[in-house]
């Protein structure tokens, strides 16, 4: 962009001569089987409160923490995909503050020497491939969780569950990379996807995921000449996000805010917000009235532990990139199918339980058609039975079913999954709904179905027909939608066409 | 099970707890009283740490001391009284009142485990726990006249210890004479996986009484400024007593004897204003008013909890982490305790153990102390070893104004053999 462009009509988003900084910090909750500190199990999802729990996660008096080696390995993987440099010892520390979830009035964190440190994820940005620096990994413990009773707003009384209490946690904060809410939320899918291959998240479990996101809109360029702090316009941090959507709504709806405050000369404070999930807004936080000091040292209880060389022990598996690239050549699958069926381990596990019965088939069904119909009913990959898409695709090869009557049997079979959780074969789908394929016969026989459903759209639609034969080919199409009707998508488009062509060639 | 029926006259108020009917068991410790200081968890039975903010606390779980005290079979026949969570030299700062010292009941035990000193020294048990942060075995081991072993960081398991300052503070134990010491430390020295800084070395080991050839290190700190000479005095006879029985006796400095005090209460207090968090109203004490914004409940809960000494170390160590003043204070305090560290290293290099007075004095009058300052000095000569982390032991050693005195003998990391064989020497030469 020339210089030339500085001014701009008001009603873009962002005057030009700005720009939106963008800084994640994001908490994930390592899929351990075990707490961080204790033995404790960490499936208490479905179970009733404080049953998780031992004198360790409850920080009962006396008790000491001991590390898990699991979660180590697992933020060492972690460490070593997001291309960190490792530490020779990560050490933990106490950060000291009050709160009624928070059993031992700290939480055991890393503070100065953390697991991890400067790496990178490549992501695909807003203007091309994108390098997304990574500050740093560090792990931590997960406080309980608050109940409050007799509404959110001005609750009763408010109860303390202590079951999330010492799951252990990975903080991955960027640096202030990215420059559009859309980014933001490429950059958390790679990431999800990621933690997803080294097998240490589980996206599927509520409240996995929480996001903090610092945003500001600062004059362009101003960020790479000045670097963070100084006298910069205001940055907000808007914690408490805790899906993937949130993110980009909640940034989306701080863009609004801070250019409305600029654009009235007023001034943005540095601030704290906290995203209400429900509305879609950012609000005020009061909490932070004061500056916090969390008083960090190290925790005298445990050891710093080795992790470098460690670290240099553990193998990585094929991570989303190295998946894309082998999508590609290994079946052939075009860049964007690649990215789209590799953006999740789950997805591209399936796509690989069924690229075998016709590559590009496979991939042209599951990248352009299930997944938006999964979408449309709020679906995850993991509800669809792999044997039951494979026949699909086999009665679609076969020519057993038009694309159109495809599509048909997987929005049936989708709704039966979500109704139920399971649905009946596509085959038996198939003769059920009498979906199967109309063949035409060879011959412009009064009998066939094609052909008989052809002669009546024919005398149906005069007009088609002279345009037709008026020379406005177009035409045709109109008739053959009218053919596909009769025939409830049952007809093969290319046999109605030839029969068509055929019938008025003749008449 | 059979039990052992414990009823004493508790006269020095040793004990916040005690049980009439206490379970014991086949073991090396069968049939033997043992009292346990109440900061020591012990399951179903009420823990205190003297200190109202536990009021009604029970344990759920035991530490793995007295796991292993019944193990051997030992009557855990109560918990004993202590200065509030071990914050005092004196057992005057607790919520359940003073221990008086059996040998004179118008003078303190010292501190903080006092009342398991009173206990052993009024003859109640034979053996006790305590724990030493800072001198919290071996002071009222001085002042009462019994044997107090702190062992090396690291020999004996902290699981189910309620901490005060976890990287200075170990249990130990205290008996009438140097052989039930070495053999109730036998009993707690072994590996515990749940306690990170718990280190595999267990303590095997029958007192042998041979000093000779052995190297006697004294600081000329130990008898410099604010030691009462008359205490010096019974201290260097007994050195003497030593050197008759074959020992070298080597003088020498400990140059970082001058900021080991600095040093120890800004650690001390620091991870103490951490680990005391977690007294807030919601999960200990009485509850908090619910009807309140829970900071103003937390407030108030801690106000009332805590002790005034418990209270002014949570301010200090509040203090002290700061942003601002930990670079000042408790990142000081660190390198003032290598500084220390390096002091014990270089001395080993010549010396086989170090010796000393225990306490500057004997057994102070009860309310004699008042202010903070002159209590802390107290801890001097006790607390570069817990900043060190080497094992330390008091061993009776005369007596001066008719009050005990102790003999400090301090040894190198996973030594503790040693220091209890310099002990029984001096014990046993007395004795003879």
């Amino acid at each position: 962009m020339s210089d030339t462009t500085a001014t701009q009509p008001a009603n873009i988003g962002i005057a030009t001569e700005d720009e939106v900084i963008i800084g994640l910090e994001i908490h994930c909750q390592l899929d351990t089987t075990t707490k961080l500190f204790c033995g404790c199990s960490t499936d208490y999802r479905d179970d009733p409160p404080n049953t998780h729990v031992c004198p360790v996660c409850l920080g009962l008096p006396g008790s000491l923490p001991r590390v898990n080696r699991k979660a180590v390995e697992y933020a060492l993987r972690v460490g070593k995909a997001l291309n960190c440099e490792i530490a020779t010892e990560a050490e933990f520390s106490r950060k000291n503050y009050f709160y009624p979830d928070l059993d031992k009035g700290f939480q055991i964190t890393q503070y100065d020497k953390p697991i991890a440190v400067k790496g990178y994820l490549d992501i695909e940005g807003d203007e091309g491939e994108k390098r997304v620096r990574i500050t740093r990994v560090h792990m931590e413990e997960d406080p309980g969780r608050l109940v409050h009773k007799g509404g959110t707003d001005r609750p009763k009384y408010t109860l303390v569950d202590y079951n999330r209490a010492g799951i252990p946690l990975i903080e991955i904060v960027t640096e202030p990379d990215l420059r559009s809410p859309k980014e933001a939320r490429k950059f958390l899918n790679k990431l999800r996807a990621t933690l997803e291959y080294l097998g240490v998240f589980d996206s599927e479990k509520e409240g996995s995921l929480r996001v903090d996101a610092n945003i500001s809109i600062q004059p362009k360029g101003w960020f790479e000449r000045e670097g963070r702090g100084k006298a910069d316009r205001g940055r907000v941090e808007i914690k408490n996000i805790s899906s993937y959507k949130g993110v980009e709504k909640a940034l989306t709806f701080e863009i609004t805010r801070q250019k409305n405050l600029i654009r009235r000369g007023q001034k943005l404070e540095t601030a704290t917000r906290h995203f209400v999930e429900g509305r879609g807004v950012t609000t005020s936080s009061r909490s932070k009235e004061m500056e916090q000091d969390y008083r960090y040292f190290p925790e005298p209880d445990l050891r710093p532990v080795r992790v470098r060389d460690w670290a240099a022990e553990i193998a990585l598996p094929e991570l989303p990139d190295a998946r894309r690239a082998r999508f590609m050549e290994q079946y052939g699958c075009s860049p964007n199918h690649a990215r789209t069926l590799t953006g999740e381990l789950r997805l591209a596990e399936f796509y690989e339980k069924v690229a075998d019965i016709d590559t590009m088939l496979a991939a042209t069904w599951i990248a352009d058609t299930l997944l938006g119909e999964l979408n449309y009913r709020d679906l995850s990959i993991v509800v669809v039975p792999p044997e039951q898409f494979r026949e699909v695709l086999i009665l679609l090869k076969e020519g057993s079913i038009t694309d159109k009557s495809g599509v048909e049997v997987l929005r049936v079979l989708l709704d039966q999954l979500k109704e139920t959780g399971a649905c009946e074969g596509p085959r038996v789908c198939v003769d059920r709904l009498g979906l199967g394929v109309i063949v035409a016969a060879p011959t412009l026989s009064g009998e066939d179905p094609v052909v008989k459903a052809a002669k009546e759209a024919i005398a149906e639609q005069p007009q088609a027909v002279a345009d037709y034969r008026a020379g406005r080919k177009e035409a045709l199409n109109f008739l053959v939608g009218q053919v596909m009707k009769k025939t409830r998508g049952c007809a093969k488009p290319a046999d109605v066409n030839t029969i068509l062509t055929d019938l008025l060639e003749e008449g | 099970m059979p039990a052992v029926t414990f009823s004493p006259d508790d006269r020095y108020n040793a004990f916040i707890t005690t049980l009439d009917q206490a379970e014991t068991g086949p073991g090396r410790l069968s049939g033997i009283a043992v009292a346990v200081k109440d900061n020591i968890s012990t399951r179903g039975i009420r823990t205190t740490c003297a200190s109202r903010i536990l009021d009604g606390y029970i344990p759920p779980y035991d530490a793995h001391v007295v796991t292993l005290l019944r193990q051997e079979g030992a009557a855990i026949v109560g918990k004993t009284n202590m200065d509030e969570f071990g914050m005092g030299t004196t057992t005057e700062n607790s919520a359940y009142g003073p221990t008086l010292n059996p040998s004179d009941p118008s003078r303190v035990p010292g501190g903080s485990s006092g009342g398991s000193a009173a206990a052993v020294a009024s003859g109640m048990v034979r053996m006790a726990l305590g724990t030493d942060t800072g001198g919290s075995i071996r002071c009222p081991a001085s002042f009462c006249g019994i044997v107090g072993l702190k062992p090396t960081y690291g020999r004996v398991s902290r699981y189910g210890l309620i901490a005060y300052a976890n990287s200075l503070e170990q249990i130990g134990p205290m008996a009438q004479n140097v052989e039930d010491v070495s053999l109730l430390m036998e009993v707690l020295s072994t590996h515990d996986p749940r306690d990170s800084t718990s280190i595999s070395c267990p303590y095997r080991h029958t007192p042998d009484p041979t000093v000779t050839g052995l190297k006697i290190g004294v600081p000329e700190e130990f008898f410099g400024e604010g030691v009462d000479p008359r205490v010096a005095a019974v201290v260097w006879e007994a050195i003497s007593r030593l050197e008759g029985e074959g020992a070298e006796i080597v003088t020498c400095r400990m140059p970082s004897m001058v900021f080991a005090l600095a040093a120890y209460y800004v650690t001390c207090t620091s991870e103490a204003s951490s680990n005391l968090a977690r007294f807030d109203g919601v999960r200990y004490g009485p509850p908090a008013d619910t009807k309140r914004p829970w900071h103003e409940s937390f407030q108030e809960r801690r106000r009332e909890g805590f002790g005034t000494e418990v209270r002014r170390r949570i301010m200090l160590g509040t203090f002290a982490l700061s942003s601002g003043y930990y670079g000042k204070y408790y990142a000081k305090a660190q390198a003032a305790r290598q500084q220390v560290r390096n002091d014990f290293v270089r001395l080993f290099r010549t010396v086989d153990v170090i010796a000393g007075p225990t306490m500057p004095t004997v057994a102070f009058r009860l309310g004699e102390k008042t202010d903070p300052l002159s209590m802390y000095l107290s801890d001097i000569l006790t607390v570069p070893a817990n900043l060190a982390g080497v094992p330390a032991i008091s061993v009776p050693c005369g007596t001066s104004e008719g009050l005990p005195v102790g003999l400090q003998v301090m040894g190198q990391w996973f030594r503790d053999e040693k220091v209890i064989d310099v002990a029984a020497a001096y014990e046993q030469g007395v004795s003879a």
